[in-house]
């Protein structure tokens, strides 16, 4: 039986810590990590609890973070809860058993402490970690500041062990910016929060002996794209549970969450849509730019796996110019995010003017002043009634501008 | 423990069967062998995983399964980490009385072939056995890739041809010799550690029972002649297993402990090599006159590894 552990109802947690204490709370059985800045106070956490009776566990410290999700992939196999966390090179390690966890339907849960891909080495934030994962099968949630962090880990078991989900689910959070940063967090009593989890039901167990179980065949041709499928509709069915179990914290806590949310979207005509802590500082521009008249509205991704698709596009149908920001490097593309936002307005009647904005890498600082800059392209936008700008452009760059693709014009 | 008796061949080999003849391994592979003694030496429950190689992708073509037990396989490298994570989750959900039932003895195995065991998956398999879990990762060793057409391995003796040591007119084929694994792993500090060949049954029974019995990490290499890249015809499996063993290029023996080391194999004549080689297409160019250097510098290896193992054994260092 574990120790108690003394909270208080109002904590000064930074991101990490709050992903810790969720991970405590579920009573976790095992943890199979390997360190990497800036995720490493998780898992040195969940360590600590074990180390001094808070958690009945087991905290296994292995090789590399390939063996760490090796060892999740075993160990939720073997019917418990289990979970862990990395950031960038570790994760890109990591990608191979990303798709064997979530082709296996285990629900391990990852904090992903979101940081630069190297080369150049860097150890700031920025998605390009998170983007590696988008294909992987995992539903991926992304927290915004520490109190997301830990609300968002708590509804990641629930969601991702419900038998009608049975999928690895990765919460995302902004490496130092959410991680690092002390925040107020509002912890819910360690009762609560295990009694909103609930215990693990294990789905095909391998240690129950009565029904032994294969796991990580091999399929070719005749059956592998049937399993694929099932993968991928398994994710797109987990939206209306993952909106359950949203309602279900609300009720408990007051704090809802969508898995799109809005920000004086109502009447909104310049819009930016982002990923992480840019939404909240979006929102402080939004809200300052309302001020002098400007009707702004932000737009952030809560689930980015499985992608709202039709959520993002009945948020931002009446938007007229719009910019959907990416913070990972796009690599010879318009940013991957860009072209899902695109994607789902193209099938609106309207289609409003849609730009990329590429910014943030390594961890470079995304300003209130730079968001303003943005909503104040935009509104130049609407005004011409065409995109003015490069359609891709680079924010927050050194040196001159760069940008790609201007609009056609008749 | 539940262990079985190994009095009778024809006994024990039907005992607890709890892997399926219906498998996809070529007539004549050794690895099956293997397999089905180490599942029949124990009553105990078995949780196993399998590095993608060979034996994986003859045993679990979806919809079918040879393994009448709990097996997983992820990829090529992780199966000790596998089945060590399970390990974990065992002892975890043991104390907390969350097992379907938690009283019965449950046993911890990891497949690879050399590939996975020397190369690919080594650095897993080194952090498994340090971090001291309680289970055995026993190496089917057929000295190359078998299961992608025959390349090198860490594990390919000097001397012999494979597709990406090729013996031509300019080469006799691998110019390295074999890692000595075993050794390695001794020097993990592992309680049990042995080298073992299912011509031997017994010797090879009593070892697994052995590893299952030791509470630690215990590693153990078999010799699994491959007849479709060491290329002999598939009745002599055991005939080459018995000249591997008695030229000694495939001794057999434990280390406990780190350090008290065994022969459990003196053979009664010692052959020299050549046999054993000219029994086999993958070393048959090593008989052209230009080659004759290699087959000596193989004995002159056996023969210095053979005095070191007898020396060791003597000294119990």
């Amino acid at each position: 039986m574990a120790e108690k552990f003394d909270l208080n109802e109002r904590e000064v947690w930074d991101g990490n810590y709050a992903a810790s204490q969720a991970l405590r709370q579920a009573r976790v059985d095992v943890v199979a990590a390997y360190p990497i800045t800036p995720s490493t106070p998780i898992v040195e956490n969940y360590g600590a609890y074990v180390a001094n009776g808070y958690i009945d566990g087991e905290f296994v410290m292995v090789e590399s973070e390939h063996a760490a999700m090796s060892g999740c992939v075993g160990a939720s196999a073997a019917g418990g809860r289990v979970a862990t966390a990395t950031s960038s090179q570790g994760f890109a390690l990591m990608a191979e058993v990303l798709y064997q966890a979530s082709g296996m339907r285990l629900p391990i849960v990852l904090t992903v402490v979101n940081r630069a891909l190297a080369s150049p080495l860097n150890v700031r934030g920025d998605h390009g970690d998170m983007y590696l994962g988008r294909d992987s099968g995992w539903i991926q949630i992304d927290a915004f500041n520490a109190q997301e962090a830990y609300d968002l880990t708590l509804c990641a078991f629930k969601i991702g062990e419900n038998h009608d989900v049975r999928l690895p689910v990765m919460v995302h959070q902004d490496g130092f910016i959410t991680s690092h940063t002390a925040q107020n967090v509002y912890p819910l009593s360690d009762e609560k929060a295990y009694e909103f989890i609930g215990d693990i039901v294990p789905v095909d167990d391998m240690l129950d002996f009565s029904r032994p179980v294969t796991y990580g065949a091999q399929t070719e041709e005749d059956w592998h794209f049937e399993h694929k499928a099932k993968q991928h509709k398994a994710l797109m069915d987990s939206r209306p549970i993952i909106d359950e179990v949203f309602e279900e914290f609300e009720k408990l806590t007051g704090r809802k969450y969508n898995r799109v949310e809005g920000y004086d979207m109502d009447d909104a005509e310049v819009v930016i849509v982002a990923l992480g802590t840019t939404v909240e500082t979006a929102r402080v521009a939004a809200q300052e730019l309302r001020e002098e008249g400007v009707k702004a509205g932000v737009v952030g991704i809560r689930v980015f796996r499985p992608f709202p698709f039709d959520q993002v596009r009945d948020m931002l149908e009446n938007a007229k110019s719009i910019a959907v920001l990416d913070r990972s490097s796009p690599g010879g593309a318009m940013g991957a995010f860009f072209n899902e936002v695109s994607a789902a307005l193209y099938t609106t009647p309207n289609r409003p003017l849609i730009t990329n904005y590429i910014y943030g890498l390594g961890g470079r600082d995304f300003s209130v002043s730079e968001a303003k800059r943005i909503f104040l392209e935009q509104k130049t936008n609407v005004d011409a009634g065409h995109i003015t700008t490069d359609i891709q452009q680079f924010s927050g760059l050194r040196g001159p501008h760069l940008g790609y693709f201007q609009t056609k014009r008749s | 423990m539940a262990i079985t008796s190994i009095k009778n061949l024809k006994e024990f080999s039907t005992n607890n069967d709890r892997f399926e003849g219906a498998h996809t391994l070529c007539p004549g592979c050794a690895h099956s062998m293997i397999v089905r003694e180490l599942m029949n030496c124990t009553d105990d429950n078995l949780v196993i995983a399998s590095n993608t190689g060979c034996l994986e992708v003859s045993t679990a073509v979806y919809p079918f399964t040879s393994w009448d037990t709990s097996w997983i396989h992820i990829g090529f490298e992780n199966a000790a980490t596998a089945v060590t994570g399970a390990e974990a989750m065992f002892k975890a959900r043991k104390r907390k009385g969350t097992l379907k039932d938690n009283d019965a003895p449950v046993k911890f195995v990891a497949f690879g072939g050399d590939g996975s065991t020397y190369d690919i998956g080594f650095q897993w398999l080194s952090g498994a056995m340090e971090r001291g879990h309680d289970f055995t990762y026993i190496c089917l060793d057929n000295e190359n890739y078998a299961n992608t057409g025959g390349q090198r391995s860490s594990a390919t003796p000097i001397g012999a041809h494979t597709s990406t040591a090729q013996a031509g007119t300019h080469s006799y084929g691998k110019k390295q010799k074999k890692k000595d694994i075993v050794a390695i792993m001794a020097a993990h500090d592992a309680p049990y550690v042995a080298q073992l060949a299912p011509n031997k049954w017994k010797s090879m029974a009593k070892g697994f029972q052995k590893a299952l019995e030791t509470e630690g990490p215990c590693f153990i290499n078999t010799v699994s002649p491959c007849c479709t890249e060491w290329k002999f015809d598939p009745k002599d499996t055991i005939n080459i297993t018995d000249l591997a063993t008695d030229t000694l290029m495939f001794p057999i023996y434990e280390i406990i402990n780190g350090h008290e080391l065994n022969i459990l194999y003196r053979p009664k004549n010692v052959l020299p090599v050549e046999e054993y080689l000219a029994a086999q297409g993958r070393y048959k160019h090593l008989f052209k006159p230009e080659n004759k250097h290699v087959i000596e510098e193989i004995q002159k290896n056996i023969n210095e590894y053979w005095e070191m193992l007898q020396r060791r054994e003597e000294a119990r260092v």
